[in-house]
């Protein structure tokens, strides 16, 4: 049976655990018939393990959104197991927990604002271009994103850094288009990971959004937003580029 | 060691030796009163680490909410003989 994915090659970032999106996004994949290599960040040896979990186990390549060299041989890193990329998963963020999470919006220090900016939003545009030598005519790349175009509580600079990466989508969406590569954000809900429970007030966040959303959500379920991720990996939102495809049960389409 | 009956001992010195591989806490300090967080210093991202390396080791599921359960090594012993 052919997949949805057949012969695609992917590099996919962000598996910490294998409650992770991107594990989950790798195990559609892999199971709609692409090649999957992951980035692990710091714990290799864990991500490793998690990647041993997968359908078929993913070469596991260490790549630290901040540090120059990881970048600029990541190419190098990642064509010793693929001979080129069809797809990227940009799924990492970071804003201290102890600041700029559920802590009061306006005592946060830009030193821990800018890391967030760094980690979260300008790390799509580096990943990319780290990636490019190994990016095919008619790729997709995609971001993990969280509505920014509202204020949530307790989400505070992590949503202000989610706002910077629509906007660094975009123009992605321009710098890429004449090589016919898509760039778009996958906007999920809430979904219960181990980066999910590292924000206070999660609970706060996914509290009613199974009530307010017209399909239901399960916040337990990675499943749907994975499925919805391979689905732009594919070829079948050809036309599609610079958006945020909404997998949220349809909250952003509600009032209260 | 899934598809034999684990002894409390086994249970510990398996424990152990995974403690000290991902934390480097020697394997004697692993004892059943001790505290992961409070006596053995050791931090979340580890514990899930050890977590997924006892799953493998022991054949058990250990999901996130009851990982929060697991403060001392004792805790961990108990839920693996339980659920092996």
């Amino acid at each position: 049976m052919s997949g949805l994915l057949e012969g695609k090659r992917l590099l996919i970032t962000g598996v910490i655990t294998d409650a992770s999106i991107a594990f989950h996004a790798a195990k559609v994949a892999q199971e709609q018939g692409a090649q999957v290599v992951l980035t692990g960040f710091g714990r290799i040896r864990l991500v490793e393990r998690i990647a041993q979990r997968l359908p078929r186990e993913a070469p596991v390549v260490e790549l630290d959104v901040q540090n120059t060299e990881h970048l600029e041989t990541l190419a190098d890193r990642v064509g010793q197991h693929v001979d080129g990329l069809d797809g990227v998963l940009h799924s990492i963020g970071y804003a201290n927990p102890e600041t700029c999470l559920g802590k009061p919006f306006l005592d946060a220090p830009w030193s821990d604002v800018g890391a967030a900016l760094e980690i979260s939003a300008y790390s799509y545009a580096s990943l990319v271009k780290a990636a490019t030598p190994l990016l095919t005519e008619g790729a997709s790349v995609i971001g993990m994103d969280f509505d920014a175009r509202v204020a949530w509580p307790a989400y505070n600079w992590m949503g202000v850094s989610k706002a910077a990466l629509e906007s660094v989508n975009r123009y992605l969406a321009r710098e890429l288009g004449p090589k016919k590569i898509r760039a778009n954000l996958v906007s999920a809900g809430p979904v219960k990971t181990m980066a999910a429970k590292s924000i206070p007030g999660f609970e706060v966040l996914e509290d009613g959004w199974d009530g307010r959303a017209p399909l239901g959500w399960n916040t337990q379920d990675p499943t749907p937003v994975a499925k919805s991720i391979c689905a732009v990996f594919s070829d079948w939102l050809p036309a599609t580029t610079g958006s945020m495809i909404m997998v949220d049960g349809g909250v952003h389409a509600t009032g209260q | 060691m899934a598809d034999k009956q684990l002894t409390e001992q086994d249970i510990v010195a398996g424990l152990a030796e995974i403690v000290e591989e991902v934390a480097g806490v020697a394997q004697d300090e692993v004892t059943k009163e001790k505290s992961f967080v409070d006596d053995l210093d050791i931090d979340s991202l580890s514990m899930v680490e050890i977590a997924v390396q006892a799953e493998d080791k022991f054949g058990v599921k250990i999901p996130d909410d009851e990982l929060a359960n697991l403060k001392t090594v004792g805790d961990a012993v108990a839920y693996v003989a339980n659920n092996s």
